[in-house]
């Protein structure tokens, strides 16, 4: 099938999906010539397996977590879809917090195992239902979870080996300062809506 | 013999059930961190029954260097040298996914004959892939020419990414909007001429390998893959073309300028490691045939290879000792770069080993809010224990070998 797909055809399959999921997809939108669905978290079970039996999407690309501290339910879980036979892709997002668990697809896509291990280490989602969650990428014995927009860049430990103890000792960060240089012009920007504010921009009450 | 110490013959146990079985020996073994055959740093914790193995454990994320967060706390175009240190035996495949999420935030397109470049280059970088996979497998099975001979090609397509970039692994190449400079004549004549001569040196490889009794006897039905389970494991790549799947991300969704491009795409039978490398080495063929008509192309298409845009593409430095305007652009590109519009987009290519995307989520600002990049040797390492279960202990290395694994892009 031709790629890339029109958006009127993404729009068509998004409004599709919504209307057969019986409830389990609530959204779907287009942009930048893909289509975004979301759902409730404590359906996506059900949300991918219809999406797999019923539209063909076998394959699960990626599975990872983004971060939006100041939400209430700061978590996305964002799962990325491929059908081969349609020749289509597909993203569908949840939304959990740090307490709530999303049930795990591994029994849905075998391929999720990992992912979902993934993200449990990077954001400290959890996933119910999970055979194995583990830590994947990070140290033995690591605390936190490190892509968390709240948790710095240079981490709070870091390791050295010890002549006298002839072993690699852990210490708290000392060696480097983390500069976050903002080089965001506050000039421009404001027309879409994210320009910083100005000094004395606090005088007319948060209106710029 | 009689009495206690006499050895137990079968007939014992057979005739008197008090007696208890000897119960054959569990062993739990370490391969790695350090091992030439882990192709890296990986850690694999084997559980086996005798040399039958039951259980097979990757810890990874030893080489874990956070590259998402880094990403997250840089403008755009300072983290395309991250790229590079993903996968480094083929890096500008990377730095093509990377830029081409970017560009379809900014919704722009590189020049006809940056898109040419591009698919040189990743084709360059296929075949530096296979060749280091195809030989090192080999010597994963016991072989220690084929390395030898396949590094040698290896070292010459290096010296072509250094005439491109200045650099042989790390080349930081392709821009938002194109590439970073044209490549000269003479370059892209002697690439021509490297192409008439590879077919020889993959007859020479392929001479030791192919029908080698050992090479077969290590390979042919081991780590066998049907279709449909190459599809619930998310493989890509050629592990599913060695299952027999006609899926390339280079002809079903076209990128750069693969659509004009004349080749094949081999297909294995089989499924097994042996079906792999059949695979790998036929793609280098394929690689060598595209590699050819880009050439030909790019000598008879002159033009830029990056957009003029100088809110996006960086002004030359000749314009920049002339040219205020220039100047202020200049400084602007290098200090606050260049804002996305919000929103997220995700852009794959065909790399080497497989479908590498980068998932992108941008709030307007210079940095992305969110990166991921989504490695395809993640999901076939993850296959290693449904994949080893019931192999005996000296295949592991071998279907390592076949899943093609390099760390930089598994742990980030």
């Amino acid at each position: 099938m031709s790629w890339p797909v029109a958006d009127t055809d993404l729009a068509t399959l998004g409004q599709e999906i919504v209307a057969n999921a019986q409830g389990a997809i609530g959204s779907a939108h287009v942009a930048y010539g893909e289509l975004t669905l979301t759902g409730p978290a404590h359906r996506i079970v059900q949300a991918l397996t219809y999406l797999r039996d019923v539209q063909g999407f076998h394959q699960l690309i990626d599975l990872c977590g983004v971060d939006y501290p100041e939400r209430e339910k700061r978590f996305d879980v964002v799962y990325h879809l491929l059908s081969m036979t349609h020749n289509r892709r597909i993203r569908i997002k949840v939304q959990t917090d740090e307490d709530t668990a999303v049930p795990s697809v591994v029994e849905v896509f075998p391929a999720a195992d990992w992912f979902e291990r993934e993200a449990f280490d990077m954001y400290g989602v959890f996933f119910d239902g999970h055979p194995d969650l583990r830590r994947i990428l990070t140290d033995y014995g690591f605390h936190g979870h490190p892509l968390r927009k709240d948790f710095p860049m240079t981490g709070y430990v870091e390791v050295r080996y010890d002549e006298e103890l002839k072993r690699v000792v852990y210490e708290p960060v000392k060696s480097v300062e983390w500069r976050n240089w903002d080089f965001l012009s506050p000039w421009e920007g404001a027309e879409k809506g994210f320009a910083a504010l100005l000094p004395g921009d606090e005088k007319s009450g948060g209106k710029q | 013999m009689t009495g206690d110490n006499a050895p137990a013959q079968a007939a014992d146990y057979f005739h008197d059930p008090k007696v208890p079985e000897t119960p054959v020996r569990k062993f739990n073994i370490n391969f790695g961190p350090q091992h030439p055959a882990a192709h890296g740093v990986l850690r694999l914790v084997l559980e086996l029954d005798g040399e039958v193995v039951e259980r097979v454990d990757p810890h990874i994320g030893l080489l874990h260097r956070g590259t998402e967060k880094l990403m997250e706390a840089r403008p755009y175009q300072q983290t395309i040298p991250y790229m590079d240190r993903l996968d480094y035996v083929s890096p500008m495949n990377q730095e093509h996914a990377y830029v081409l999420a970017i560009e379809k935030l900014l919704g722009i397109e590189a020049p006809y004959r940056a898109q040419l470049i591009r698919t040189l280059y990743d084709e360059i970088g296929r075949i530096l892939n296979h060749l280091l996979n195809v030989t090192t497998q080999a010597m994963d099975v016991g072989a220690l020419t084929p390395p030898l001979w396949g590094f040698e090609p290896r070292e010459q397509l290096m010296v072509f990414y250094e005439r491109a970039s200045g650099a042989r692994l790390h080349a930081n190449y392709y821009r938002v909007g194109g590439v970073r400079q044209d490549l000269p004549e003479a370059l892209i004549r002697d690439i021509a001429d490297w192409c008439d001569g590879f077919p020889r040196i993959c007859d020479d490889i392929e001479g030791l390998i192919t029908n080698n009794r050992i090479f077969k006897q290590r390979n042919v039905d081991i780590g066998i893959v049907t279709k449909e389970e190459a599809i619930q494991r998310s493989f890509s790549g050629v592990m599913v073309r060695g299952s027999g799947i006609a899926w390339d991300l280079r002809r079903s969704q076209p990128y750069a300028a693969y659509n004009e491009m004349e080749f094949d795409i081999p297909l294995g039978v089989n499924g097994d490691c042996y079906d792999r490398y059949l695979c790998r080495m036929q793609e280098m063929r394929e690689s060598t045939k595209i590699m050819k008509q880009c050439c030909e192309r790019l000598l008879k298409s002159p033009g830029p290879v990056l957009i003029e845009d100088n809110k996006i593409a960086a002004p030359r430095r000749g314009e920049m000792k002339k040219s205020m305007e220039a100047l202020i652009h200049h400084f602007k590109i290098f200090t606050e770069g260049y804002r996305t519009p919000p929103g997220e987009v995700y852009a794959c290519v065909e790399a080497p080993k497989g479908e590498f995307g980068v998932f992108l989520v941008s709030d307007g600002t210079n940095k992305p809010y969110r990166a991921k990049i989504r490695a395809p040797g993640y999901p076939h390492l993850q296959a290693m224990d449904w994949m080893n279960r019931g192999h005996m202990l000296a295949d592991v290395s071998a279907i390592l070998g076949s899943l093609d694994i390099v760390f930089g892009e598994i742990d980030r």
